[in-house]
């Protein structure tokens, strides 16, 4: 699909801070509210906009901390739907926040978030590894986040160390 | 006691203090202020420039340099002179890498003025450089421009302010504090009474990748300005370096060469390693400056129709990181609206008139600041205009 300038920009501004009230955006970009409205439209419908998730730091949260873990699963493709079939088995569990075709040593990358290492443990290998074309799992928990998504969680750099008033 | 006033000398004690000094003295003490009044990028300088000064420093690259810098980030420089405004300059005899921008302009006006002659300077413009011609012995002369030629000086008001003994004009585009973009023609008209009367033009080009509508032309790459002309740039705004205090400057040899006397003479080299991070920014930075300028360019847009919108009149500037809208409607000197704006509302903008005469009447605000920070500050802004009764009509953007 190929997008206008002024499209470009808009998910550009989104993909930083969907937040953004329209007016806001209209000033950015010199457009009317109506054509940002129109635009912004046109991408979802399209689905070159997915969703609007924010990011949240659950390990924050009291009670809410999770765990999550990144598997590499290695699959037998099947002839005709080659990984997708599989990969659709996969991401349909709401467990799976996360699941990509790669490149190299394994086959599938798949993100599991729970409540707990063994919500996590059980659901690997009661749900993933039984699933028949999975020929073998690897699980790696992750123990911290740096960065999400281009987002750094927790910098040193968010502070404002320039002076208050310079020529 | 001993009045130690005594000692100074008649230029020293002479020279008046910067304009913005007293502004910040007062802004620095408060709290919860929205500052408007930063001349330089919000943003931190990309990592990877950083990461390879780090690396320079741990591989022992802490001695002197060549006077003008390191070959390998003058050629860096040529390169990007080049390939960027089509401007030829040998790395080898010149160009200068100095202490910021500022070092430079010091080395032009130092090498080409002889006591009493005469830089005719733009305004309202960067608070030095009046101070810069008067230390290298020469005379400033201010030449006002007006909003309504969207502050560009023209031909006939340099003309006017001519006289035997002016030697240089000074141009800095896109221009601090109005953020005005001089484009081609605007640059011919100036060029031709360059030449037709034999001046030297010293432009200052350091805001020149913070342009947003218009391709950048170098004064340099007009014909019959090349050996007229000193080019001024750094990496303070593009790449966000402001801290490191590197500039350059190129020009024809001979200018060169009596630049470099002065500079081997008063500072030796530019430090070592930050050169280093310098010729990683001109390598490998191009993306994260264009990342840069879209972030600029849609704060502008925003703040010159919010400012308009609740009744500050400003023109839309091509380039730079300022707005300077009019105050005039409010009745206020700029000195009285910027202060009370910052006691009543703590936004902190800079007053036009420490930009020069012509600035009265102008506030400069910086948009070098996050949106939410900016929509803080409209907010603030509107409140305060609407605190003074001011008619607050909206007014037409002009594009």
């Amino acid at each position: 699909m190929k997008l206008t300038k002024e499209e470009l920009e808009i998910l550009y501004i989104l993909e930083e801070n969907h937040r953004l009230s329209t007016g806001v955006i209209a000033k950015q970009t010199q457009l009317s509210e109506e054509k940002v409205e129109e635009i912004i439209k046109k991408l979802e419908e399209n689905k070159v906009i997915v969703s609007y998730p924010a990011i949240i730091d659950w390990s924050k949260v009291e009670g809410q901390e999770n765990v999550i873990a990144m598997i590499e699963v290695n699959v037998t493709p099947k002839r005709g739907v080659g990984f997708d079939e599989v990969a659709e088995r996969i991401y349909r569990f709401p467990e799976v926040s996360s699941v990509y075709l790669m490149s190299g040593a394994f086959d599938l990358s798949v993100t599991v978030e729970g409540k707990s290492l063994k919500e996590v443990a059980t659901f690997v290998s009661e749900k993933l590894s039984t699933i028949d074309s999975v020929v073998s799992t690897r699980t790696h928990f992750i123990l911290k986040k740096y960065k999400h998504d281009g987002v750094i969680i927790e910098g040193k750099e968010n502070k404002d160390r320039r002076m208050v008033v310079s020529p | 006691m001993i009045d130690v006033n005594q000692f100074l000398s008649k230029t020293a004690a002479e020279l008046p203090p910067s304009g913005i000094r007293k502004f910040f003295d007062v802004a620095a003490q408060m709290e919860n202020v929205i500052s408007l009044g930063v001349g330089e990028p919000d943003f931190i300088t990309p990592w990877s420039i950083r990461d390879e000064t780090i690396a320079s420093i741990e591989e022992g690259y802490t001695s002197y340099t060549a006077n003008p810098g390191l070959l390998e980030l003058r050629q860096e420089i040529s390169n990007y002179l080049k390939n960027r405004f089509n401007i030829e300059y040998d790395p080898k005899n010149q160009i200068i890498v100095t202490i910021g921008a500022s070092q430079a302009l010091d080395l032009a006006f130092r090498a080409i003025l002889n006591p009493g002659e005469e830089v005719l300077i733009i305004e309202p413009a960067f608070v030095s450089y009046p101070a810069l011609v008067t230390l290298a012995g020469g005379k400033p002369v201010q030449v006002g421009t007006k909003a309504e030629n969207g502050f560009k000086v023209t031909p006939e008001q340099i003309e006017e302010a001519l006289t035997p003994n002016t030697k240089a004009i000074l141009i800095c585009s896109p221009n601090n504090p109005t953020g005005t973009f001089l484009n081609k023609d605007d640059l011919t008209k100036i060029a031709e009474v360059a030449i037709k009367h034999n001046l030297v033009v010293i432009t200052d080009e350091i805001y020149a990748e913070l342009t947003y509508d218009e391709d950048y032309v170098s004064m340099a790459s007009l014909p019959g300005m090349y050996e007229r002309t000193i080019t001024i740039n750094g990496f303070s705004k593009a790449f966000a370096m402001t801290g490191w205090r590197l500039g350059y400057v190129a020009a024809p040899e001979a200018l060169i060469q009596a630049m470099l006397k002065i500079h081997q003479y008063t500072t030796m080299c530019a430090p070592h390693m930050l050169q280093h991070g310098a010729i990683e920014a001109l390598r490998n930075g191009k993306d994260q400056v264009e990342e840069m300028q879209r972030s600029y360019r849609r704060r502008r847009n925003y703040i010159v129709s919010s400012l308009n919108e609740i009744g500050l009149e400003c023109h839309t500037p091509g380039g730079a990181f300022y707005v300077f809208p009019s105050i005039k409607n409010t009745g206020l000197t700029s000195q009285e609206f910027a202060e009370q704006l910052l006691k009543k509302e703590r936004v902190a903008v800079v007053p036009g008139n420490a930009f020069g005469e012509s600035g009265e009447g102008y506030i400069r605000c910086s948009y070098a600041t996050s949106m939410e920070q900016l929509q803080e500050a409209i907010i603030r802004i509107d409140r305060f205009l609407k605190s003074l009764n001011v008619k607050q009509e909206q007014v037409a953007i002009e594009k």
